[in-house]
């Protein structure tokens, strides 16, 4: 993921990555004082493509993709690299960072009810998002985007307001606006955790259609790893504010290679087996209570003492980048141990 | 299973102690200032270098000089010690009007959102005709009725600023009444004067604290101003309101030094006491 | 054996005044009946409006019913506001364990004080003896002394869940309902906490009802299950059999739903009622 694009056959410099964080670091002021809550996040993406984030309370997740719309509270200190297509977004002027936001990027949070004015009907949220289009386009435009969702009687749903859809049909509509000004990337920060899970289902599945369509590329944030298994490319598991292993989707629940990944699977219940569930000793941890060494290492089965002492660094092994000082090694154990799971 | 083998010790699992919120200075200034007065208030006899009611007639009307601090009024008496002396009344009707709205529109508030219904409503009612009123409006009335003094503005303030506290606590009371930990008391069995009386009101006496605090400093520039007017403690005793009046004829004559004392002492109190009340008040409400 | 817990056609109807023909209705339950034998443990499913969350709380005594009959170890259970004399009783017999625990436990008291609180208004102990019960308690719910004098405030999600387990169990109740009690736990801490759930009803003997939306919970936790869809039941047995071989549509939709290596979302069958 952090290779560097090949270069073209005509020898030009090859094509920035559509989203590229290098070493992002994020300090907010918490209780009065300082504290990191992301420490060295590098992640990049290409259109269209899709990475999910995943992680629990403290892992720095949310705050991440707020970096990437700058939509941080003020002040927050912000280091390292956040580049768009190349430019860096907190270099941005404030007409251009409007543009950005307006155009390129749509973001879809977990409660559409705080999101959105009560006091405007749906049809006027969505045109409010393509208020540079011509006026009769808008409307049209807007019903096919609810069409779309799978809102089947959208001109009467424009004229309705917020309060009078369900939470589901209303997060259908925040996909909607979110995705109408046609950007190029999507940021979902647990679109669909407050949903029912036969809900959930139908909005992955129109967010995938749409997203495959449109050659939109997102960036998907939440705390079950099946779920962003089944709906992105690559999965990023952050733990304390940094990410410890970055892997392909598909093979992500057979092959994780370190150790916090592999105890995230084995813990989650399965409504197939009946099994005493494997326990994660302590709590997840935010950046800032993290010590000199591996962030995981106080609560890791197979920590060293070195593993207290130095932070290790990501490392390729196969198609999986990790941070583990062991990752090697322990392949086989963790291997065995999400078999039983 | 493999993921088990070889714990390390766990590390401390308790989340670090929250850092203490840095003390809000201009709160704690503002506090230190109303502790101070009350010293004074209390303490007056021994801090006063004179008696209150000590008539000089050789010294009439005198600015500040190494005898008397504030100068004398136009019956020589010092003004330093009647500022001082004064204090009593004039926190003491404050005070008492604070206490007796204080309790009655927490009562109110928390009663009627807790029984809701009927008793809610009526409450509400009486409370919207009770704002209807100024404050002073009702204690011109009790004097006329009553005739002057402290009692009778006393008992009117308190029943006029009832509605103004029953308001803010009832809003905080109603956020509260939402959560589900007032449930949890029923199933745990506590009775509705548990779960009311105490769970919920812990919950708001910050904010309860904070509206005392301001209704003390509205009480008394509505009792200063009573005693200004005539209408509220009388002659000769050492008041804050009645010495600005009894200094306007001073004033006049270009000693303004008596009129000054009790003003300041009167803007003072007021400040220390209404910036308290609203810090106060912004804390609580940032803590829900 | 007769049942500890039984339900009996347990209907809950909500009126919504006004509308354009008078009264609206709201059937939350429909003729619900089950039981649990002591000891046992039912879990209730189901997603948003199935009835879960108010059949819980009938239980409970939060809501009284509209019509139909619960029983805890015989007696009819009553609904809120409960007589003085039989306060202490009805609160042994069934308690509650919210999904949130924060909002759940009072703000402004230590764990110690709260569950001081519950052994002074249940028991005759002395302080010595509730300080060791206090210690029992705690050590049951894999807290420990330095979560004593702490607020709510100064601990971890976890934590806070547990405090509130402990609270439930400090009256000593019969049934325990846990109504989502691990939905807004990392999923780390929700494997402790269904441990610990796991071992307290096979040390102390208790009966639980689950209510939850999540299948792969309910499988851990539950011998047998209901899954409720619009206030109805829909499905109920041993929860393995159902979880394996579902008979009802609904049932399988909700576990077709549930991600899972090999798992796509899939859109619903057009059903413009639901949306």
């Amino acid at each position: 993921m952090n290779t560097p694009a090949p270069s073209r056959p005509d020898g030009t410099a090859p094509e920035p990555p559509l989203l590229d964080l290098g070493g992002l670091r994020v300090e907010l002021k918490i209780g009065g004082l300082w504290r990191t809550v992301v420490q060295g996040v590098s992640l990049s993406l290409e259109a269209a493509q899709a990475v999910g984030i995943v992680g629990e309370s403290g892992s720095g997740k949310s705050v991440t993709v707020r970096s990437i719309a700058r939509l941080l509270p003020r002040g927050a200190r912000v280091g390292g690299e956040v580049r768009f297509g190349g430019e860096p977004i907190w270099a941005m002027s404030r007409a251009r960072l409007r543009r950005f936001r307006a155009r390129d990027l749509g973001i879809v949070y977990q409660d559409p009810r705080a999101h959105v004015n009560e006091m405007h009907t749906i049809g006027d949220f969505l045109a409010e998002g393509i208020r540079d289009q011509p006026a009769g386009e808008r409307r049209e435009r807007s019903i096919a985007a609810l069409q779309m969702t799978g809102i089947h009687d959208a001109d009467r749903r424009l004229m309705q307001y917020p309060h009078q859809l369900s939470g589901g049909l209303l997060q259908r509509v925040m996909i909607a606006a979110a995705i109408l000004p046609g950007p190029r990337l999507l940021l979902a920060d647990e679109p669909t955790t407050a949903l029912d899970v036969t809900t959930q289902s139908e909005v992955m599945a129109i967010l995938g259609e749409q997203r495959h369509a449109r050659r939109l590329a997102m960036v998907f944030i939440t705390h079950d790893l099946d779920l962003a298994a089944a709906v992105t490319d690559t999965i990023a598991v952050m733990y304390a504010g940094t990410i410890v292993e970055t892997g392909p989707s598909a093979t992500m629940h057979e092959r994780a290679r370190h150790p916090y990944t592999a105890g995230l699977l084995a813990a989650r219940p399965q409504p197939t087996r009946v099994a005493s569930l494997y326990t994660i000793p302590g709590r997840p941890i935010a950046a800032y209570e993290s010590g000199p060494g591996c962030v995981f290492a106080s609560r890791c089965a197979y920590a060293q003492p070195r593993c207290l002492e130095a932070r290790p660094t990501p490392r390729q092994l196969g198609d999986h980048l990790v941070s583990c000082h062991r990752a090697e090694e322990l392949q086989g154990a963790l291997h065995q141990a999400l078999e039983r799971a | 299973m493999a993921l088990t083998a070889r714990l390390p010790p766990a590390p401390a699992l308790l989340r670090a102690e929250e850092p203490r919120v840095k003390a809000d200075m201009i709160a704690v200034a503002a506090g230190c200032v109303c502790v101070a007065l009350l010293i004074v208030a209390i303490f007056a006899p021994l801090l006063a270098p004179f008696r209150p009611d000590t008539i000089n007639a050789a010294a009439i009307n005198q600015g500040p000089s190494a005898a008397h601090l504030l100068g004398t009024d136009s019956l020589g008496r010092d003004i330093l010690s009647r500022a001082l002396y004064g204090a009593r009344l004039s926190l003491l009707g404050p005070a008492l009007v604070t206490v007796l709205s204080t309790t009655l529109g927490t009562a109110l508030a928390i009663a009627g959102t807790w029984v809701g219904g009927a008793f809610d409503r009526v409450a509400a009612r009486f409370m919207d005709i009770l704002f209807a009123f100024p404050g002073l409006l009702f204690a011109v009335l009790a004097v006329v009725a009553f005739g002057a003094g402290l009692v009778a503005p006393v008992l009117a303030l308190s029943v006029a600023y009832t509605p103004y506290i029953a308001r803010v606590i009832r809003a905080a009371a109603v956020h509260e009444r939402q959560l589900p930990y007032l449930e949890t008391c029923q199933i745990l069995g506590y009775s509705s004067w548990r779960t009311a009386g105490y769970h919920l009101l812990r919950n708001v006496r910050l904010l309860i604290v904070a509206q005392a605090t301001l209704a003390f400093g509205y009480s008394l520039l509505d009792l200063a101003g009573l005693s200004f007017i005539g209408l509220g403690v009388q002659p000769p005793a050492a008041e804050w309101g009645l010495m600005v009046s009894e200094g306007d004829s001073s004033l006049l004559n270009g000693y303004p030094y008596e009129s000054l004392a009790a003003g300041a002492a009167i803007v003072i109190t007021v400040v220390a006491f209404n910036v308290l009340g609203e810090r106060l008040t912004a804390q609580s409400l940032s803590r829900q | 054996m007769p049942a500890l817990l039984e339900v009996e056609n347990l209907r809950k109807v909500y009126r919504a005044p006004g509308g354009k023909r008078g009264a609206h209705e709201l059937v939350a339950v429909d003729l619900l009946s089950f039981q649990v034998q002591a000891g046992g443990s039912v879990a209730i499913v189901g997603e948003s409006g199935s009835g879960k969350t108010t059949t819980a709380r009938l239980i409970a005594g939060l809501e009284s019913p509209t019509s139909g009959v619960i029983r805890v170890d015989g007696e009819a259970r009553k609904p809120l506001p409960w007589p003085r004399g039989e306060r202490a009783q009805l609160a042994r017999q069934v308690q509650m364990v919210y999904q949130d625990p924060f909002t759940s436990l009072d703000p402004s008291q230590t764990i110690q004080a709260c569950l001081d609180e519950v052994l002074r208004c249940h028991f005759t102990q002395d302080r010595k003896e509730r300080g060791s019960r206090i210690s029992e308690l705690l050590g049951q719910c894999g807290l420990d002394d330095r979560h004593r004098h702490r607020r709510p405030r100064s601990l971890s999600g976890g934590e806070r869940q547990r405090a509130a387990i402990a609270r439930a169990l400090a009256a000593g109740p019969q049934v325990l309902i846990l109504d989502e009690a691990v939905s807004a736990l990392d999923v780390s801490i929700q494997a402790q906490i269904l441990n610990l759930l796991a071992s307290l009803r096979d040390a102390l003997g208790l009966t639980y009802v689950f209510i939850s939306h999540d299948l792969g919970v309910v499988r851990q936790v539950s011998d047998e299950c209901i899954v409720m869809h619009r206030g109805a039941a829909v499905e109920s047995g041993v929860t393995e059999n159902i979880l394996s071989a579902p008979r009802a549509a609904y049932t399988r939709q909700l576990l077709d739903a549930i991600p899972r290596p090999g798992w796509a979302p899939k859109r619903r069958a057009a059903d413009p009622a639901s949306l």
